[in-house]
């Protein structure tokens, strides 16, 4: 059956129906069956850590909240955790809830958003639909809270930037009940169809072991029936005063991946009413900080799973050094073992189920030569950059605008 | 000279190439429509589907380097006049239109089967690895519902029945005669065989129309179009309205098939076109409510149970039920 000269390589991406960022998964297919994936991840490498390490304290949470387009309040929160551990802090009760509230309301609309992507890329469009339907109204629960429906700019190193309006709480009420049962009727059906358990059941199986061994985190570990989760192994903000439960599975297939996420949206919405309820009053921020010298480490579970962040400062106003750890960077890799031998169909489904988030990711990619020598690194990239703006503006018949580095 | 002129005015007019394509696109946007009040949208206005196509007939053919290029470009015309065919032959028998019996079920679903050869040839002439696998996959899927839905055809043509005490059978595979034979001694869809062949063939057109759950050869969240990928501009157009044909006809065909034919009152226009619409809404809510099957799956479901069911009706027919 495995004869060499059947096979064809597929290329998923960068621009691909089934991927809403740029990136490259090169599919080696017999027929139909996948025996091996190289996947290239460099397309969109944005450079934010550099950036952030341009700004001050005050500012990066808001220039963090672009490292995704989902996970605003994630990066932003988990920045400051790390600068709140460098500086070894407890920020206000009334932002820790604060905190909270945005960060679960991110989990609902990130949760949502995939259930309707995975609903698409197994061509149930009504499901794609009917899920951003009910997105809908947490993305304007969130705008009426923060004023904007994605990024909140509320994070701040010692606690939240604004208050949030209490005379919206009673709209957002309406709409986690509202949520609340259509969530529960969309998880009735999709654990009573046949033809979505026949779909999903049994593909792409991540086995506990499996998980383990590539560090898989969030609902991706928690599907495989690992119960990791830093809201509750290091709680930050309000999570360690509040009643919920860490939802798992034990399928590590899609369908678990599916339940997993499904359920966490009751309990996001069991969290928010009790943030709501329970909202003390008091400061929401502690005001100036010096930030010393020293290093720091900020944990946070992201809607994919745990986000880390690293701090260096050397006592600026500026951070010295940050490192963005996200989540897809560890569940991606996982496809080695859930994926090979698979049909393709179930192969994009699996590849889309860890949730991932590419802009996150993002590595910038280094060429070498057989000989190990860089090809192009960011000094020699520059230049080519420059070589063919100046050949385009030739070209066109312009003055170039630029000179060319005589060396 | 004068039969030739008619069977033109058939074929070119009504109720072949003008008619079927109006028709055609006119369902495909009820397609639409209906898909997106299912799906919470407003849908595309009722022209979409006909601008659809005058854009893409004014785009550029894009032929791939490595293609079978004659091939790759003349496929979708033999596939858009077989189907143009069917469907002149089809409706010439559900509306008893003069001229004698044309349409004969077998070649009729010889028809039918040509744009799916067409357009697995014309997916694999283009060379693309994903139209490859479009290609194959269509193949499986042909190979798939061609045997269950001969079979629940054929359910139609083994009918039997006694009526005032005489014994009375279609035995014909001329449309034609199959009309008659429902006038005579009632639709075959009201036989116990009848329901479940006209299920069967129901589900198996659905397959033939490349409807979600059995559009693994267009996936375009896995292949990306797959067996369409290459195409582009005009043959691109072609295919679009090879499929608006077909779905101006296999409605037709089943109601024809097992409904009965259409008596030209006003009454019984209305009564066809209800029956018609209500074919192709089950389409569109079958659709709109189920994700897109693996090709094995869809392989099993077809080869296994559908195919059991459309044996059952063939003997209840047999024996008379």
């Amino acid at each position: 059956m495995s004869d060499p000269s059947s096979r064809h390589v597929v290329q998923i991406g960068p621009f691909h129906p089934l991927l809403e960022e740029p990136v490259g998964f090169s599919l080696t297919v017999e027929g139909e069956r996948v025996v091996a994936i190289d996947a290239r991840m460099d397309y969109i490498h944005k450079g934010l850590e550099r950036l952030a390490q341009e700004r001050t304290y005050d500012m990066v949470p808001i220039l963090l909240e672009r490292i995704c387009g989902i996970c605003s309040v994630t990066h932003s929160v988990c920045f400051c955790n790390a600068v709140e551990d460098l500086l070894g802090v407890e920020i206000p009760p009334r932002a820790a809830y604060i905190r909270t509230i945005i960060g679960e309301l991110e989990r609902l609309h990130s949760h949502l958003l995939w259930v309707g992507l995975a609903g698409h890329f197994i061509g149930y469009n009504t499901v794609f639909m009917w899920a951003w339907k009910y997105r809908e109204p947490v993305c304007d629960a969130f705008e009426m809270l923060t004023g904007h429906r994605q990024n909140s700019a509320l994070p701040l190193v010692g606690g939240v930037r604004r208050d949030l309006p209490v005379e919206y709480f009673p709209v957002v009420r309406k709409t986690l009940d509202e949520l609340e049962g259509q969530t529960e009727r969309l998880t009735a059906a999709v654990l009573d169809d046949p033809v979505l358990a026949a779909r999903l059941k049994g593909v792409g199986v991540l086995s506990a072991e499996a998980a383990l061994d590539y560090g898989v985190v969030g609902p991706t570990a928690r599907a495989s029936g690992l119960a990791t989760d830093v809201r509750r192994d290091e709680p930050y903000a309000a999570y360690a005063e509040l009643d919920w439960k860490v939802v798992t599975q034990d399928g590590g297939d899609v369908f678990s991946k599916a339940v997993v996420r499904l359920l966490e949206i009751l309990e996001s919405i069991r969290i928010l009413r009790q943030c709501l309820d329970r909202l003390p009053a008091g400061a929401i921020n502690l005001g100036t900080l010096h930030v010393p010298r020293g290093e720091g480490i900020g944990r946070y579970e992201a809607p994919r799973g745990e986000d880390i962040h690293y701090v260096r400062s050397n006592g600026t106003n500026m951070p010295e050094r940050l490192k963005v750890r996200a989540p897809s960077y560890v569940n991606i890799p996982s496809f080695r073992s859930s994926c090979l031998g698979a049909p393709m169909a179930d192969v994009m489904i699996t590849l889309a189920a860890c949730d991932p988030c590419y802009s996150c990711t993002e590595r910038s990619l280094v060429l070498r030569d057989a000989a190990g020598a860089r090809l192009l690194a960011t000094p020699g990239l520059i230049e080519a950059s420059r070589q063919k703006t100046f050949e385009l503006a030739r070209a066109l018949g312009h003055a170039p605008d630029l000179e060319l580095d005589p060396a | 000279m004068d039969r030739l002129g008619e069977w033109l005015f058939f074929y070119l007019v009504f109720p072949g190439a003008t008619f079927a394509v109006a028709l055609g696109l006119a369902m495909s946007w009820l397609d639409r429509k209906v898909t997106a009040l299912v799906q919470w949208r407003t849908g595309p206005a009722p022209g979409q589907p006909f601008w659809d196509v005058v854009k893409l007939l004014g785009k550029e053919v894009v032929v791939p380097e490595q293609s079978w290029a004659a091939g790759f470009l003349a496929l979708p015309f033999v596939g858009f006049a077989a189907a143009t065919l069917a469907g002149t032959l089809t409706w010439h028998a559900a509306l008893g239109l003069p001229g004698g019996a044309l349409g004969d079920l077998v070649l009729v679903l010889y028809l039918l089967a040509v744009p799916s050869l067409a357009l697995i040839l014309g997916a694999a002439a283009s060379g693309s690895p994903l139209g490859a696998v479009g290609s194959s996959r269509d193949m499986k899927l042909v190979l798939g519902y061609e045997l269950p839905l001969v079979i629940a055809l054929l359910v139609a043509v083994f009918q039997r029945r006694t009526v005032d005490g005489q014994v009375m059978a279609a035995a014909t595979s001329s449309l034609e005669g199959l009309v008659r034979f429902q006038d005579a001694a009632g639709a075959v869809l009201y036989r116990p065989s009848g329901v479940l062949a006209l299920l069967v063939a129901v589900v198996c057109c659905h397959a033939k129309l490349g409807f979600v759950p059995f559009d693994q050869a267009e996936a375009d969240t896995e292949i990306a179009e797959g067996a369409l990928i290459e195409y582009s501009g005009p043959p691109l157009a072609l295919l679009k309205l090879t499929q608006a044909v077909q779905l101006a006809t296999l409605p037709v065909l089943l109601v024809t098939v097992f409904w009965g034919g259409v008596e030209t009152t006003p009454v019984g226009l209305a009564a066809f076109a209800a029956k018609v619409l209500l074919v192709l809404v089950t389409f569109v809510l079958v659709k709109n409510t189920n994700p897109r099957v693996r090709i094995d799956q869809a392989l099993r479901f077809f080869w296994g149970p559908v195919t059991g069911i459309a044996v059952v009706a063939l003997v209840l027919a047999r024996m008379g039920w």
